[in-house]
């Protein structure tokens, strides 16, 4: 149990200079897909940014500098959630940008589908209470040395809702002692003082999963939904932090 | 044996009206489209005479009443398209399917106009998901504010002994109807990325046989890219566009399945219909695309009637006729019958009209979503509808004759239980309990607790509008293209209106008014829907006629038009009607949606007043309910007038910054509003109610739990106490102060009598009423506000 720092907001914006070249974000859409709208506006309010969509069908990430994977309910989530899409024939490009080292950020069903590309590791069985859930959740972080949260602090507590039916991420124990020792996991649900407790867990993930990366960190997977927080009249901005970290880590490059 | 005509339930003169139309004796085909196109359902035989009372103009009214939604202008050349509609007995059928095809249903109504849903809400019903306290179930939870064991010693007098173990049955039969029904409401929304962002709920036993879904959805679209459903140009084809035709939904009227259509008895197996949320996404984005780029002449979603119906309200409506070639359609299971092909209920489907130049266009995007698209007929110039299957011809009938059915008026009879008078509250002995004891039993009832536990299983976030989720007064929801808002709401009360349909007619409308108004936004339009018992009983026809009349005589006080709404008769079980529960879906906008309040009591120091003099009164209350066991008397009636003033008073407050929080005062009465208000806002407040109107010497729980319309609790910074008082004297709005926000406690003084409870105790027994009810634990690990 550590305590962490409650933000309101997000690490600042980076300073008045203007970026080099605006940072080409790809939104996969997929049939079923209902978050891709607000992917695109949330990364429309940074003015370093520019969002377009992917078609699942084609085989073009059209120059991305990242690749989203939105929320929602691909091929209607049936059989099993992100099973159909892993299969869509983007997911060949997209796996290919991965290995090349291309930040790719899976979102709730993104993550979903990631696991079952084997981006990352892990699966995502319903949650422990069977219901879906839609509320504010706290998480805690615990790198920032990934592209995805370069502007967070390490054990800082911000807030990010979650809403999904399976968001209960779990890994064999030998998998998982090696997703730990190698530092995978990237957010963890916490209470609001950055407690990691079972109370704070919403949907029984193992070790309060919320989000992980692969081995090379280039590659993440997370069930809340930093898209929903990226201005102050929805609620909250901390979701600012992920998509900033991105445009930093591109503007890098 | 039942002639044919008789079990698809028409009438005799029915009958004999029909053969005079055809000048011969209907086909199969024909039969089985007219009992469907006259029935109560498609029909409205027995409510339009009394649907044309309702108001449904107005300098905003894009689209009126007989569209597939009513459309109403909300500046910056974009309008609001909205509507709700009952799916009552699909869903207490089965009622994960029922709830969610209800909403698939709603919401193809609002996307076949061309508007992109936004947000839906929902206004159910349900038999008691738990005993009243003092019957049974032990462990109701019943605590004072020190944390003492306590219960209700007042209640004795109705245990009802022998009658616990029945009632123990039919409240599992509801807890599982409520969760099913909340399950599917939240399978479909979610899939579809509409977020829910409001309703209400409630539990009586005049439901348990036959619950309510109302679902409503309301969509944004531009004035230029509004789509109806009037076919036009002889030789346009007929798509059809969607999911494959099966022989889901046509149970209803299995009985076609009889000695001339039908021997085999698996073919008459009765079935609701199956959603399929998915198809419906890409339905909704196909459609969207397509109507963007102008490919369709006019759209029209299936519903009720399948093919029957939108075919034929299509060319009724463009005064033209429609072929449909039966077995051109897609089926989902071969060898279907024309019959069944024409009533088929299979969801996520819609008929559209192309122009045959735009055919190709129509294919392609189509076929890019992975949908069917067929021609499955043509636009005539004939003004009859004409069903071929391999060629022949089975069916063809006058399109405009099957539209209008024949409609009815039926003798109304005042129902033996409605009363002129209140109650007299000598007969209604003080309860011993402490009032402290039942506030916190009202907070925990399931018709007031907190509705955390349904809304945190809907999606109430995606689109990013939501400003104001579930929780409040009324939804807001920001509209990105043009920086203004709008807040949404339903409400209905079966009780009140069971008691006085007129009132509760009146009070519904001005209660949805009321609630829009508290979150700063002027209320422009009502959708609304009829719940009724069989309106072939003349104390059933009275309710409805009752209630109409007094909706519309608040619709026109507001100038809130009905611009949509459907009707829902034959809510009985066994002989027994559910309470006359009309449900109002109302619509306010706001020109800036950061211009807003809600109900959470927000500063220490803030001082609270009470807007509004209506006295309460126990008759129709959740006390009367819940403390003597009764639902009698009279409600009190709405002064519009003052009512008006009141939501004036509010909204202009809230927009120049004087009030801090607005919250309306109806169930469980001001001390629950209270409450509420204390609880949203993690606050206490210290407060005096000695000088609220209405005081009984003595009956200190009427003033705190009895319950009055037009009425508004309101929190002001101190400093803006004076402007605020100017402004309800310039409007004639009575207020009393009450005291102020702060501390970690409700303490409430009223005369000589002082009552004080927790901020801990009192959110506790709002969060756990609904899932203790359940017997789960509140939350999912999730923060409370």
């Amino acid at each position: 149990m550590t305590a962490g720092t409650v933000s309101g907001t997000a690490a600042a914006e980076p300073g008045a200079q203007a970026p080099r070249r605006p940072v080409n974000f790809g939104i996969v859409v997929f049939p079923g897909s209902n978050c891709e709208y607000d992917a695109h506006h949330a990364l429309s309010t940074f003015p370093e940014a520019a969002p377009h969509y992917l078609w699942h069908k084609d085989h073009d990430l059209d120059g991305a500098d990242v690749v989203v994977l939105p929320g929602g309910f691909s091929y209607g989530d049936y059989l099993r959630t992100g099973a159909i899409a892993r299969f869509s024939p983007i997911m060949q490009e997209v796996a290919a940008f991965a290995r090349a080292g291309g930040p790719v950020l899976g979102i709730c069903n993104g993550f979903q589908i990631l696991a079952e590309a084997h981006l990352v590791h892990g699966a995502l069985l319903q949650n422990r209470g069977l219901k879906f859930i839609c509320h504010p959740q706290y998480l805690k972080v615990e790198r920032n040395d990934t592209p995805f949260t370069r502007r967070f602090e390490v054990g800082q507590v911000i807030q990010i809702p979650v809403n999904h039916n399976e968001g209960n991420w779990t890994a064999g124990s030998e998998s998982l002692r090696k997703i730990e020792e190698q530092g995978l996991v990237v957010f963890r649900y916490c209470d609001e003082y950055g407690n990691v407790t079972d109370g704070a867990n919403p949907n029984g993930a193992v070790d309060n999963v919320a989000g992980i990366v692969n081995e090379t960190g280039n590659v993440m997977g997370m069930m809340p939904h930093p898209e929903r927080v990226c201005e102050a009249e929805l609620g909250g901005t901390d979701g600012r932090g992920v998509f900033g970290s991105l445009i930093d880590h591109t503007l890098e490059q | 044996m039942p002639e044919l005509y008789e079990e698809l339930g028409l009438s005799g003169r029915e009958y004999q009206q029909i053969r005079q139309i055809q000048g011969a004796e209907p086909t199969h085909v024909e039969l089985a489209v007219y009992s469907l196109m006259w029935s109560e359902h498609c029909g409205y035989k027995h409510s339009r005479p009394l649907l044309k009372c309702f108001p449904s103009g107005g300098e905003r009214v894009l689209q009126g009443p007989g569209e597939n939604a009513g459309i109403v202008d909300i500046g910056d050349g974009l309008a609001i398209a909205m509507k709700i509609e009952s799916h009552n007995h699909p869903s207490a059928v089965e009622p994960y399917q029922g709830a969610a095809t209800g909403v698939g249903g709603i919401l193809r109504d609002i996307f076949t106009m061309g508007a992109r849903p936004i947000c839906n809400l929902n206004s159910l019903r349900f038999g008691e998901i738990a005993p009243p306290p003092g019957r049974g179930r032990a462990g109701t939870g019943i605590a004072d504010g020190r944390g003492a064991a306590h219960r209700g010693a007042g209640q004795a007098d109705f245990a009802q002994g022998a009658a616990d173990t029945e009632h123990a049955d039919g409240t599992a039969r509801q807890r599982y109807l409520f969760e099913q029904v909340v399950a599917g409401i939240g399978g479909y929304g979610n899939c579809m990325g509409i977020p829910t962002v409001g309703g209400e709920v409630y539990f009586e036993e005049a439901y348990q046989g036959n619950c309510l879904v109302n679902a409503m959805t309301v969509g944004v679209v531009s004035h230029d890219a509004i789509i109806r459903s009037t076919a036009a140009g002889p030789g346009n084809h007929v798509v059809l566009i969607g999911s494959k035709t099966g022989r889901d939904g046509i149970g209803g009227a299995s009985v076609l399945a009889s000695q001339e259509f039908d021997e085999t008895l698996e073919e008459k197996r009765p079935s609701v219909q199956v959603g399929d949320p998915f198809t419906e996404k890409k339905l909704l984005e196909a459609c969207l695309e397509l109507l963007q780029a102008d490919r369709f002449v006019a759209l029209q979603d299936l519903g009720a009637a399948g093919i029957t119906s939108s075919s034929s309200e299509m060319a009724a409506k463009g005064g033209v006729g429609i072929d449909i070639h039966t077995d051109r359609v897609p089926l989902r299971e071969p060898d279907m019958a024309a019959w069944e092909i024409m009533i088929s209920e299979s969801q996520e489907r819609m008929l559209a009209i192309v122009e045959p130049a735009h055919w190709e266009g129509v294919r392609e995007v189509c076929e890019r979503w992975d949908l069917d698209a067929t021609i499955v007929g043509a636009v005539t110039d004939g003004q009859r509808l004409r069903v071929y299957h391999d060629g022949e011809r089975v069916a063809d009938m006058p399109a405009l004759a099957l539209a209008e059915a024949p409609t009815y008026a039926v003798d109304r009879e005042r129902p033996a239980h409605e009363r002129d008078e209140p109650v007299e509250l000598a007969e209604y002995s003080r309860p011993d309990s402490s009032c402290a004891g039942i506030l916190l039993d009202l907070l925990g009832s399931p018709n007031i607790a907190s509705r955390r536990w349904i809304w945190e299983q809907y999606d109430h976030q995606v689109q990013l509008n939501t400003v104001e989720g579930p929780g409040g007064d009324a939804a807001v929801l920001r509209i990105k293209r043009s920086g203004g808002g709008i807040a949404v709401c339903t409400d209905g009360n079966g009780r009140h209106c069971y008691l006085d349909p007129y009132r509760g007619g009146k009070g519904a409308v001005a209660e949805a008014a009321r609630n829009v108004s508290c979150t700063g936004a002027e209320p422009i339009a009502i959708t609304n829907c009829l719940n009724f018992g069989n309106p072939e009983k003349p104390p059933i026809a009275s309710q409805f006629a009752r209630a109409i009349e007094g909706m519309s005589e608040a619709c026109e006080a507001f100038g809130t038009p009905v611009i949509s709404g459907n009707v829902s008769f034959y809510n009985e079980s066994f002989g027994e009607a559910i309470y006359p529960t009309p449900v109002v879906g109302m619509l306010g906008v706001m020109p800036e949606f950061e211009r807003r309040a809600e109900i959470r009591f927000r500063g220490k120091g803030d001082v609270v007043f009470l807007l509004g003099d209506g006295a309460p009164a126990l008759d129709g209350s959740e006390y009367q309910k819940r403390w003597f066991g009764k639902v009698e008397g009279r409600i009190p009636d709405v002064d519009l007038r003052a009512e008006l003033a009141l939501q004036e008073a509010v909204r202009g407050a809230i927009r120049e910054g004087i009030v801090r929080s607005a919250h309306d005062c109806s169930d469980g009465g001001l001390a629950v509003a209270l409450a509420e208000c204390c609880v949203a806002g993690g606050i206490g407040a210290r407060l005096d109610l000695s000088r609220v109107p209405g005081r009984v010497s003595g009956r200190q729980d009427l003033t705190l739990f009895g319950e009055a319309p037009t009425r508004v609790v309101v929190s002001v910074a101190l400093e803006q106490v004076e402007r605020l008082l100017s402004r309800l004297q310039s409007l004639g709005v009575p207020s009393v102060r009450l005291g102020s926000v702060g501390g970690e406690a409700l303490s409430l003084e009223i005369g000589g009598e002082e009552l004080e409870v927790s901020l801990p105790a009192l959110a506790d027994a709002y969060q756990r009423g609904i899932p203790s009810a359940l017997e789960e634990s509140p939350g999912s690990g999730s923060i409370d506000k």
